[in-house]
């Protein structure tokens, strides 16, 4: 079954959306859809790390990204530059970076476009161990890390009072979001993951009375959006990658139609 | 305990320091180990896209049972008004289940920061007259500021009164001004 690259992208695919559901709806609460631009775009950098160190470009994207969360929280406690400025700054540098950095490789054929958009029809049986591996780790941080940071989330005071230590919670959560796009930058691309946390959560919305019925419904758009967006990219020989977002912004569109006001 | 002043004096930031949520410069606070703090900050803005509700507001920063909830919601008196969004709450409202919430934790200290913000006299009161009730019925410690001194005389068994430091320093010692510990502390008794 498994031998079918079809198939290989739907599994990938979904397990990528049970992740980028709950996950998503935290970037959405938390205002983090810049903060998730920057993330993707300093994958090029790790792309030339990876190539620097000879591991698996996953890894490279994922050490780099998270050094990035990190200089981010550093810069955002110790300079008085805005946060939207802070990111701007590392994302299009990081990428800037990257650029320079993979050039110093001519040897090193690279498929860029399969970086910038994805190619989830080319997922191996190794990255599907990887997405669902990471995926289950993701989900149990998540799970493990709900509460405190829904409190954080609300009011980092209240949290703090509760002895929920807000600041860590931050920091694990940066990380969360770096491991994700890292292991999704192969199925979407760098510049289409974002879309696939904020439109589903985004669509949601308006049909949830509670953080957790939102985080569910979320991944249940988010898993129908990369199974309609597969199939449809089959039946009319579309880009994958774009397809599902395509089809995530179609059922937006279509929720926002039928139910017009604020629930 | 009620803590009162003037605008800068440093009234939030002492109680934020006395909560443990800024590191101090100078002095000591020393704090039970085991004590059970709860808190009702100044404001809290919702943040639309996060769909909350009363109840759900309620388990924040714990896990309660229900009938802790509806003790805690009916001992601000929100018990009748059901589960909804708490973005459509008054701004009363919305202070007494900040209350609730914090009373679900059984605090032995609570902590409140100007609760009668933005709430009009009569709501005020209700809501004075219930924190005094809390105090009765609990036995908790209460750390209260406010900005109106007849309020603090009714309320508090002990009134501090925070100066702010502009009053008696040059200008150039303005920007310390944020600064409780520098902050000069008189307290009376009514």
């Amino acid at each position: 079954m498994l031998d079918d690259f079809f198939t290989r992208a739907l599994i990938a695919g979904i397990g990528l959306a049970l992740v980028t559901g709950p996950a998503g709806c935290f970037v959405v609460w938390r205002r983090l859809a810049y903060f998730g631009e920057t993330i993707a775009h300093s994958a090029l950098l790790g792309v030339a790390v990876a190539i620097l160190l000879d591991v698996n470009f996953v890894f490279g994207i994922l050490v780099c990204a998270c050094a990035i969360v990190l200089v981010m929280f550093y810069l955002e406690r110790s300079d008085t530059l805005p946060a939207d400025t802070i990111l701007g700054l590392l994302c299009h540098s990081s990428l800037a970076v990257g650029l320079v950095a993979l050039a110093f490789f001519p040897n090193v054929r690279l498929n860029l476009h399969g970086l910038l958009f994805g190619d989830i029809l080319g997922v191996s049986r190794f990255d599907l161990i990887v997405v669902w591996a990471g995926g289950a780790v993701a989900l149990g941080v998540l799970w493990w890390l709900w509460r405190p940071l829904l409190a954080a989330t609300v009011n980092v005071d209240l949290a703090a009072v509760a002895g929920l230590r807000p600041e860590r919670t931050h920091l694990i959560f940066g990380f969360l979001v770096a491991a994700v796009i890292a292991v999704a930058i192969k199925i979407v691309g760098v510049l289409l993951i974002v879309a696939l946390l904020v439109v589903p959560a985004a669509t949601v919305r308006r049909f949830s009375t509670s953080p957790e019925r939102m985080a569910v419904a979320a991944t249940i758009v988010g898993v129908a959006s990369v199974v309609g967006g597969l199939y449809s990219s089959a039946t009319f020989d579309t880009p994958s990658g774009p397809s599902i977002v395509v089809t995530a912004l179609v059922v937006f569109v279509i929720t926002r139609i039928l139910r017009p006001q604020q629930a | 305990m009620c803590l009162i002043g003037a605008n800068g004096a440093g009234k939030t930031t002492c109680a934020k320091a006395v909560l443990g949520l800024i590191e101090i410069s100078e002095g000591s606070i020393e704090r039970a180990p085991s004590l059970e703090v709860g808190y009702v900050p100044q404001k809290l803005p919702f943040s639309p896209s996060l769909p909350l509700t009363v109840r759900r507001l309620m388990t924040l920063t714990g896990r309660f049972d229900d009938n802790v909830i509806d003790e805690a919601l009916k001992s601000v008196g929100l018990d009748r008004l059901g589960d909804p969004p708490v973005t459509t709450l008054s701004g009363g409202e919305l202070q007494r289940l900040l209350l609730a919430r914090a009373l679900a934790h059984r605090p032995d200290l609570l902590v409140l920061d100007e609760p009668d913000q933005g709430i009009d006299i009569a709501g005020a009161d209700r809501l004075y007259n219930l924190i005094e009730q809390i105090r009765n019925d609990l036995g908790c410690g209460i750390l209260l500021i406010s900005h109106d001194l007849q309020r603090a005389m009714d309320v508090g068994d002990d009134v501090c009164v925070l100066v702010p430091y502009e009053h008696d320093v040059p200008t150039e010692d303005k920007a310390r001004i944020p600064n409780s510990s520098s902050a000069r502390t008189s307290a009376s008794t009514p």
